[in-house]
């Protein structure tokens, strides 16, 4: 009987006003609903976004409008070292601070996960560096990193570990060391709290069965607790590569690039191109190089995350 | 498999003490169910077998061994529980032979063991999937067969089908007790479900308030109850509690309330006038015409069986009847419970009177 047509009644739809529609229609619904947050993105993030990338092309400066010169700032770019040598100082800063954070967050985290005297006191210590404004905490280590002023110099000489100041901010290893050491004082808290955040979604009673499966506490951390966690390991140091690979503040407060370079980031070069030298085109080919670097840091969390199969799959209760 | 021995095994809490002396003999290859409302410890009891919570005092003993400072993974103990405690980040054959891993077991004794749990629990064709992708029972059979892989001496159950539907319940209970049946493995089952009790337990273990209010097999707690908790805890729909005293003179009978008669079939010794609560289940009344009088609030029929709620002497009664009585509410019945199937308790101990 499935030949047998049956007489439809022809669709209300087409007759109803487009107006009404526009109102009525669950996508054209969605749409308005997306629109303001659509706009302020627009505005906000497409918009400077597109216009750096614009600027880059262009050898604009500052109080002149520019001239399409398509690629010869970054042609200028690849034959400059004070670039590639902020290339390198980018890529080592983020490198070696994000695997610190990454390390010391997770045992902190672990640790305040823990069940001991005064663990709120001592979660809401930790959040501590993050709270502070970054040029405050830059302006107090600037001090504490100070070539005569050292409370650290200070103290080992008075312990006689060392007879001179150590010239922190002046010599360029040391600098690098100085920098990196600040920007992980301020990142740990971040990392550590978004992981202990993520521990204790894990269920208690999953560690009690692998205790009676025989599980010790490293194989509890290794089979348990680690794999279960990968996916906000994952997002934080995402999060976490892009505030470093990005980092401005920091830097600028501290050493302003110096000594001879040694702790100039891209960002700080960009702004010392684009803003004090007037640059404005080849600060932006500088900013938008970045570009690149966070798209394969955000691609390795994004296939890092697609794998992990026993997140998807359907729900069958 | 092993027996096991819970000698007054008390546990605190700080200051606060919530299992006061247990004792409870366990036989090898016994499925014993612990059976309470909630708080009256038997979880806390089942983790203290299990390792997971220190005894405060007194012992427990897997085998011929104390095991109250043994660790939890050298006690040789399987436990499945409430909310089946399933790994999701592994597939159900890793977790089935994880324990064996830990324990350096060659991949090939795991794959063997695993199969074979798998097929006991016909899991077989799921295998490979991960938790989420199971229903509830099937998560139910894995956790199941995580403890089976390890052929332990003791299984512990731990609530474990309070997350399933009504349905699915039924038949895990079956499904459950046909396994222990086939493995013969000594379990203890915690449950604040008596039915489940009921039907799966070869001894009942029923707990209040941290302590045993009785043990003994699902037909003797039902038929004996030694205190009125038990008996009111036990059957459903519930015993018929009615306050009153014990008359002697010549026959006993029971004083309800508002001076209503009840048949006993022997009265103890020296009891005229005591208090007395008299216990009564709902499918021990009949209709009969020197019952006691009764108006009918509530008639539900499920089917295969009726339950009537009345009134008696002011009291609600509920009864059950197998056949299909005629009633509608307001109707006035006379309802005679059995004598020599009613309960008689002390009304200010709960402890049962007669024989």
């Amino acid at each position: 009987m499935a030949d047998v047509a049956i007489p439809r009644a022809k669709p209300q739809m087409s007759e109803a006003g487009a107006w009404a529609q526009l109102k009525h229609n669950r996508n054209w619904l969605g749409f308005w609903f997306m629109l303001p947050a659509m706009v302020f993105l627009i505005f906000f993030l497409a918009y400077p976004l597109g216009l750096g990338i614009w600027l880059s092309f262009t050898d604009t400066r500052i109080g002149r409008v520019g001239h399409f010169i398509a690629t010869e700032n970054y042609e200028w770019l690849w034959d400059d070292s004070i670039f590639w040598l902020s290339v390198f100082n980018t890529l080592l800063y983020t490198f070696v601070a994000s695997a610190f954070k990454f390390g010391i967050g997770l045992y902190l985290a672990l640790l305040l996960n823990e069940h001991m005297p005064f663990k709120a006191m001592l979660r809401a210590m930790v959040l501590i560096p993050f709270i502070v404004p970054t040029v405050l905490s830059a302006l107090a280590f600037w001090w504490i990193f100070d070539s005569q002023f050292s409370i650290i110099s200070w103290s080992l000489k008075h312990l006689g570990l060392i007879s001179q100041n150590i010239n922190f901010l002046g010599d360029t290893t040391w600098a690098r060391i100085c920098v990196i050491f600040a920007n992980i004082w301020r990142g740990v808290p971040f990392v550590a709290i978004t992981l202990l955040a993520g521990l204790q979604t894990v269920s208690p009673s999953l560690y009690e069965a692998a205790i009676l499966d025989g599980a010790s506490s490293w194989q509890r951390f290794r089979y348990i607790t680690y794999p279960l966690l990968t996916p906000i390991i994952a997002v934080v140091m995402t999060f976490s590569v892009l505030f470093t690979f990005t980092d401005f503040q920091l830097i600028w407060a501290m050493t302003r690039g110096g000594p001879v370079n040694a702790t100039h980031l891209m960002a700080t070069l960009s702004y010392q191109r684009a803003i004090i030298a007037g640059q404005l085109g080849e600060g932006a080919a500088i900013s938008s190089a970045m570009i690149p670097f966070l798209l394969a840091a955000i691609m390795v969390s994004w296939f890092g995350l697609q794998r992990r199969k026993w997140q998807q799959g359907e729900n069958n209760d | 498999m092993s027996s096991v021995q819970i000698r007054d095994v008390r546990k605190s809490f700080g200051n606060f003490e919530v299992l006061h002396g247990v004792t409870i003999p366990i036989e090898d290859g016994q499925f014993v169910v612990l059976v309470g409302p909630s708080g009256c410890g038997k979880s806390t009891l089942l983790r203290m077998l299990a390792g997971l919570e220190n005894i405060t005092s007194g012992t427990i003993s897997i085998g011929d061994r104390v095991v109250n400072n043994v660790q939890p993974k050298e006690r040789d103990i399987a436990m499945v529980f409430q909310n089946y405690a399933l790994y999701p980040h592994m597939t159900v054959a890793d977790n089935m032979g994880f324990s064996l891993k830990l324990r350096n077991a060659s991949s090939d004794e795991i794959n063997k063991r695993v199969k074979r749990a798998a097929e006991i629990l016909a899991l077989s064709p799921l295998l490979d999937r991960y938790p989420r992708q199971l229903s509830g029972g099937q998560r139910q059979r894995v956790a199941m067969g995580r403890a089976i892989v390890r052929d332990p001496q003791v299984f512990l159950f731990d609530e474990p089908l309070s997350n399933l539907d009504a349905k699915l319940r039924v038949a895990m209970r079956t499904e459950i007790k046909e396994l222990h049946q086939r493995l013969k493995t000594t379990t203890v089952y915690v449950t604040h479900d008596q039915i489940e009790a009921m039907t799966m337990a070869d001894k009942i273990v029923v707990m209040h308030d941290g302590i045993v209010e009785q043990m003994g097999t699902p037909l003797e707690l039902y038929d004996k109850p030694d205190n009125q908790f038990v008996a009111g805890f036990i059957g459903s729909p519930a015993m018929n509690f009615l306050k009153g005293h014990v008359r002697v003179n010549g026959v006993a009978t029971f004083e309800g309330p508002n001076g209503v008669k009840l048949p006993l079939k022997t009265a103890p010794a020296g009891s005229d006038g005591r208090p007395a609560v008299y216990g009564v289940r709902p499918e021990h009344f009949t209709i009969a015409d020197d019952g006691a009088e009764a108006e009918i609030i509530v008639v539900e029929p499920t089917g295969s069986e009726t339950q009537v709620f009345a009134n008696v002497g002011g009291e609600q009664v509920v009864a059950v009847f197998r056949e299909r009585h005629q009633f509608n509410p307001g109707d006035k019945v006379r309802l005679k419970p059995d004598p020599s199937l009613v309960h008689l308790f002390d009304e200010a101990t709960g402890k049962r009177m007669n024989a």
